[in-house]
């Protein structure tokens, strides 16, 4: 019988500790998976996890001329990493307001639309500055649409995780009725499918030989300008607390409604520029299928990355490996794609029940003195 | 079957054993001992008081009884014989029955549901039957079939003693029961005991309330950190020796001096304030009117769920009523003013929750002054938090309300109750506020940090500041306060000096004689 | 018109049993929020015990099972370790979504005979009432005598007067004795075992053949549906077929030549699960008043 003991301190210790173990925990747990499938376990693993990180470790040691080919990989997690990044630091500081957005895939998926719009409507021989619009129109995007949660959480009470949740199969309606109808490619033979995207549309890449664009520079910057702002402002104190405990949010003369507002705008914002830089990074058209479910990794993330946007950081790496490696497993290996689904799954799992132990000391007792 | 050897020896010869002994008995929370070695002896048809400061190990001692929780060791004799109660199930099959201090009743269900729920398994008809029988026999009326949370506190304590008489109990333990009644309810409730105790049941009274204890128990057991400091009969004690024997220190009792209150101009003043109940769950004010003057403490008392907590809301501007003149604050309308605004015209507030919402449990103690003073003492001026200025301000406060806490900086929850609620007292205090809203400023403290946090109301006041006290705590508005209200069912009483003011006047003004009425009836006192 | 209100009871069914089951969760004070994982496992889980024992029975059962499993994990994580019960369904949905991918690779595009109408005869032919109302196979009134079970249970019985309690209480009722998280392991794992059963339905009956995510949302739907019944048994049978005839808009919406594109029909659904919620949350009353009061609210016993 497991007895939990309070602790008088949350043990930060811990806090930083159970990822770790969570994902070591997750790595023995999908070795055993492996095996019972039929596949070596520590080839399973190697492909899964520490193939990039090889890779990554061969770039770093190599002299020159012989480590670039081993850049490939690891600049291909963090291109992965990019969306899940962005929109992790987002739900990192919505869910901190105790907001549940759980539609940051719907959230995306406007924001690749209102982007979209923006790059098939501009006119021929558009320059990069088209950029800066088009950007921002998909987190206005996304914006809209949390908007609509945000709206009748606030004035009608309605529960923020099943609205949200509703819109992203709307979106998803949404976009696959635009890409068949007003935004379909006459030229595409058919194809649902758009124009494909002019340069001036399209992320500039940041590094030769690779896809690693400017998304990067974004998502470290608003991983930063986040953080900055949970732990040096009072605008960043108003979430914890409200958070926290609303009573004493009311108490500090904070608004509930007003932070309900701005969580929910922050990270549908943040989803839907990442939509918009996704699509022009990676398929630069819309399609119907344009990897809406990164909206709901990223609630992996956010939570790996201990609800902190820089955590949000490391934690959309660790997930973009097991995206990369999947990929490696499905070609090397003939396992099926969901495989990496249920590790992701487990990662949750392992991490929620690794978080006990910072609010808990674990006492086995039997069971007949309890 | 048979009594242990031993436990013959202790009771010689023909007398019968006790009812209940225990022995012994320690309960360890990781390293915290809240019991230790603790014993106590009840004997049938006795009146037992269990007497401790809040935290000294009543609630845990008389939980073990009743068998929610089980002892690291020790033991316990029923009628003689060992027994180990694994849980309430068992205690009720032995005859033990209790009352808990925040009642462990079901908002959601019916009375009928309620008492159910502790009994064997019946027609639901019958047993209404048996609740409308058992409740005339023993003067609490009630109506098996309404909802819970349509009923009064006093009403919901019924409904728990109701369930113990069902099972016709041999030991009835209360914790606390009189904290949420009024004065005429509280005589009421110690007729119904006596006579339970008349019929050979016994009682286990737990209580901080020392006149009362006198008034109704024939021996006490006392408590201090978890220890059995004493045996003694109340009736040859005064509340005073008693309240030593808790405490185990000569206290200073904080008292009203007779001195020159009020005279200064009116610092916070509510004119007709009518706010309507958010749903109804909650109460709806009606037509409330208060002025407390530059040098006076004034309280409010009340039962419990009377309107206090929406009158606390509309004062602290987090539920902003019609007008703007409903409230003032130094002279200043400000009904519709938010908490912040409200603050820099030099209100101060502590609401009653010390966690949850006078402080964040998971924030730090410097995190928690930023909380009430970001603005009004410009701990965040254009939205940038200075850290250094607030953990000064915290140090201020622990030093100069002696919070007491393990480590530099920790986290509001792990403080003891008395602590927390020293601190969130002092950080309003240390500001020297004009006017200050305090509810339920010792609600669960040890008796060191309540009167440390009375003496700091009545200096406040000595300065000049208007200070509005709203308590169920009788004992306490009484030692501090100038004036008295009374609030029932969201309606305020006319203000009065403490001093024309008895206990039972103030009951019945809380029972609900129309609080118009500024004569209040001596005659039916008698 | 009568073809329509036949589909619609089938459609219904599924959505039918998840949210009964949640209800039941839910009313014991847990928000178990993995239902669409809990539907996914059941469905796939169905699908291949019914494919490979030819044996419909057993792919209930089968779906049953799964649910139940996967509302274990959630107890151990949610009840018994105290993580938040929101995430920790949201972990059993992703997972549900992987694990049902990866159990159903083989049987992509594998055809099953549905599950078999009943037939009354004379009476489910004779009359269009009968013609609807009839000949549906067995676990259409299955859930319905499902439903008609909880709410005699929940309303009727000591245990479920305890469930209740605990769901209102959670603190009076360690204190009365009653076994607080044992209550709430119970009602989370019969909740996944009704939203096994719901995702069987969908992989035996409504679209007889496995498909990746084949529920498409009615876990949240089901969710959503207990909010609209404001967690009584009845409403939710009513909801049930209130909602179940909105989703069939799609599929007739072309063939009443509404001038909609189907993608359009085809968020009926979902739209109308917001109205609904929007609706009922708006009365704050409604919902405060039957919402189990310690729902989603960790509780540990002090022993």
């Amino acid at each position: 019988m497991i007895l939990l003991d309070p602790r008088p301190q949350p043990s930060r210790a811990l806090a930083l500790l159970s990822p770790v173990i969570a994902i070591v925990l997750t790595l023995v747990a999908g070795g055993i998976l492996m095996a019972a499938m039929g596949k070596d376990p520590v080839e399973a693993l190697s492909i899964y996890f520490f193939q990039p990180f090889k890779e990554f470790w061969l770039w770093l040691t190599l002299p020159p001329g012989e480590a670039e080919m081993w850049l490939y990989t690891p600049s291909e997690v963090v291109v992965k990493a990019i969306p899940l990044a962005l929109i992790g630091a987002g739900l990192a500081v919505c869910f901190r307001a105790n907001v549940w957005n759980i539609g940051a895939a719907g959230q995306y998926t406007l924001g690749a639309i209102t982007g979209g719009w923006i790059a098939l409507s501009a006119p021929d021989g558009a320059s990069g500055i088209w950029l800066v619009p088009y950007l921002a129109a998909g987190a206005l995007g996304g914006m809209a649409w949390a908007a609509i949660p945000a709206l009748l959480r606030v004035r009608f009470n309605a529960n923020e995780i099943l609205v949200s949740l509703m819109l992203t199969y709307v979106a998803a309606q949404l976009l696959d009725w635009l890409v068949r109808g007003p935004f379909k490619d006459p030229a595409g033979f058919g194809f649902p499918e758009s124009k494909e995207f002019q340069d001036g549309f399209i992320m500039p890449v940041l590094v030769g030989g690779t896809r690693l664009h400017l998304g990067a520079v974004l998502a470290i910057v608003a991983a930063v300008a986040l953080w900055l702002m949970m732990t040096r402002t009072m605008k960043g104190f108003q979430v914890r607390v409200i958070g926290a405990a609303p009573r004493a949010g009311a108490f500090a003369g904070f608004s509930q409604d007003r932070t309900i507002w701005f969580a929910l705008l922050l990270s549908g914002g943040l989803a839907g520029l990442a939509g918009a830089v996704e699509v022009s990074a990676t398929v630069q058209q819309l399609q119907p299928q344009i990897s809406a479910e990164y909206g709901f990794v990223a609630i992996i993330v956010a939570f790996l990355g201990r609800l902190n946007p820089i955590g949000a950081l490391f934690g959309a790496l660790i997930l973009a490996v097991s995206y990369i490696g999947g990929e490696n497993a499905q070609i090397m290996l003939k396992l099926p794609k969901a495989v990496t689904g249920i590790f992701q799954g487990m990662l949750l799992f392992f991490l929620l029940a690794c978080d006990t132990l910072i609010h808990y000391r674990i006492r086995l007792a039997a069971p007949g003195r309890a | 079957m048979s009594a242990p050897a031993e436990q013959s020896g202790d009771h010689a010869g023909s007398q019968p054993p006790p009812l209940l002994e225990a022995r012994g008995i320690v309960k360890k929370f990781g390293d915290f001992a809240a019991n230790d070695d603790v014993a106590l002896v009840i004997q049938p048809g006795e009146k037992h008081a269990l007497l401790g400061e809040n935290g000294a190990g009543k609630s845990t001692l008389v939980k073990m009884i009743y068998g929610v929780m089980q002892p690291t060791s020790g033991e316990f004799f029923w009628n003689g014989r060992q027994v180990v109660i694994h849980k309430p199930a068992e205690a009720r099959d032995m005859g033990i029955g209790m009352v808990f201090q925040h009642f462990s009743v079901f908002d959601a269900l019916s009375v009928v549901e309620n008492i159910a729920l502790a009994l064997p398994p019946q027609p639901m008809r019958a047993l209404s039957e048996r609740i409308r029988q058992v409740s005339e026999a023993y003067g609490l009326a009630i109506d098996p079939g309404r909802a819970v949370h349509t009923l009064s506190v006093g009403e919901k304590q019924r409904v728990e003693i109701i369930r113990c008489l069902l099972q016709n109990p041999k030991l009835l333990i209360m914790d606390e029961p009189t904290s949420v009644l009024t004065p005429q309810e509280t005589e009421l409730l110690f007729q119904t005991l006596e006579k339970l105790a008349a019929e050979g049941c016994s009682i286990l009274y737990i209580s901080h309330k020392l006149e009362e204890v006198k008034a109704l128990c024939d021996a006490a057991t006392i408590l201090r950190h978890g220890r059995v400091v004493a045996h003694c009969d109340p009736k040859a004690e005064t509340a005073r020796s008693m309240a030593e024997m808790m405490v185990g220190d000569q206290i200073a009792w904080v008292e009203r001096q007779d001195r020159a209150a009020g005279g200064g101009p009116v610092r916070l003043k509510i004119d007709h304030l009518n706010l309507a109940a958010e749903s109804e769950f909650g109460v709806t004010l009606k037509d409330l009117s208060l002025e407390v003057h530059g040098g006076e403490v004034v309280g409010i008392a009340g039962v419990a769920g009377e309107g206090q907590a929406e009158l606390m809301e509309a004062l602290t501007g987090e539920v902003l009523s019609d007008s703007d003149a409903t409230i003032h604050i130094d002279g200043v309308p400000m009904g519709r003013a938010d908490p912040t605004k409200r603050r820099l015209a030099g209100a101060a507030f502590v609401p009653e929750e010390r966690n949850g919402h006078a402080a964040v449990g998971a924030l730090t103690l410097s995190e928690n002054i930023i909380l009430a003073h970001h603005t009004a003492e410009g701990i965040a001026a254009r939205g940038w938090i200075d850290f250094s200025k607030a953990s000064d301000w915290a140090g201020r406060v622990r030093e100069g309300f002696d919070v007491r806490a393990a480590s530099e900086n920790p986290v509001a929850a792990s403080l003891s109750g008395g602590n927390l609620q020293k601190f969130v007292v002092g950080r309003e205090i240390l500001r020297e506020p004009g006017v200050l809203v305090v509810s339920q400023p010792t609600w669960g403290v040890d008796a060191g940090a309540a009167s440390v946090i009375r003496r700091a109301l009545i200096d406040l006041a000595a300065k000049g500041s208007a200070v509005l006290v709203i308590s169920q705590d009788l004992e306490e508005i009484f030692s501090i306060c100038d004036k008295i209200a009374v609030i029932h069912h969201g309606r305020l009483s006319k203000e009065h000096p403490a001093a024309e003011m008895t206990p039972e006047k103030v009951g019945l003004l809380m029972g609900g004689a129309h609080p118009e009425d500024t004569e209040i009836p001596t005659e039916e006192m008698a | 018109m009568e073809n329509f209100f036949f589909q619609m009871i089938i459609a219904a069914t599924p959505l039918l049993l998840a949210a009964i089951g949640e209800l039941v969760t839910e009313r014991s004070g847990v928000l178990n929020l993995g239902v669409e994982g809990m539907m996914l496992m059941g469905a796939v889980s169905a699908f291949a015990v019914a494919n490979s024992t030819g044996s419909s029975t057993l792919g209930i059962v089968a779906g049953a099972g799964a649910g139940l499993l996967m509302a274990l994990i959630f107890c151990v994580i949610a009840l018994s370790l105290l993580a938040n019960q929101a995430a920790t369904g949201l972990a059993l949905t992703i997972f549900g979504i992987g694990a049902s991918g990866l159990i159903g690779q083989g049987f992509v595009g594998v055809a099953l005979e549905p599950l078999a109408k009943l037939s009354v005869p004379f009476l489910s032919d004779a009359t269009m009432l009968g013609r609807i109302l009839l000949g549906h196979d067995v676990m259409v009134y299955l859930a319905l005598a499902l439903a008609a079970g909880v709410a005699w249970f929940l309303y009727s019985t000591r245990g479920g007067l305890a469930l209740r309690a605990v769901g209102d209480n959670h603190d009076s009722g360690h204190a009365l004795g009653y076994n607080v998280i044992g209550i709430r392991y119970l009602a989370t794992m019969f909740g996944g075992a009704c939203a096994g059963l719901g995702g069987a339905y969908l992989s035996l009956a409504y679209t007889p053949m496995w498909a990746e995510n084949m529920t498409a949302g009615r876990g949240w739907i089901a969710l959503a549906l207990v909010v609209f019944a404001t967690w009584r048994p009845w409403r939710v049978v009513a909801g049930a077929y209130l909602f179940a005839a909105v989703t069939q808009l799609q599929f007739y919406g072309q063939d009443w030549g509404l001038p909609v594109a189907s993608q359009f029909l085809a968020m009926a659904p979902y739209v109308a699960t917001i109205l609904a919620l929007v609706i009922i949350s708006r009365d704050v009353n409604l919902t405060k008043a039957n919402a189990p009061a310690c729902i989603g609210r960790p509780f540990r016993a002090e022993r």
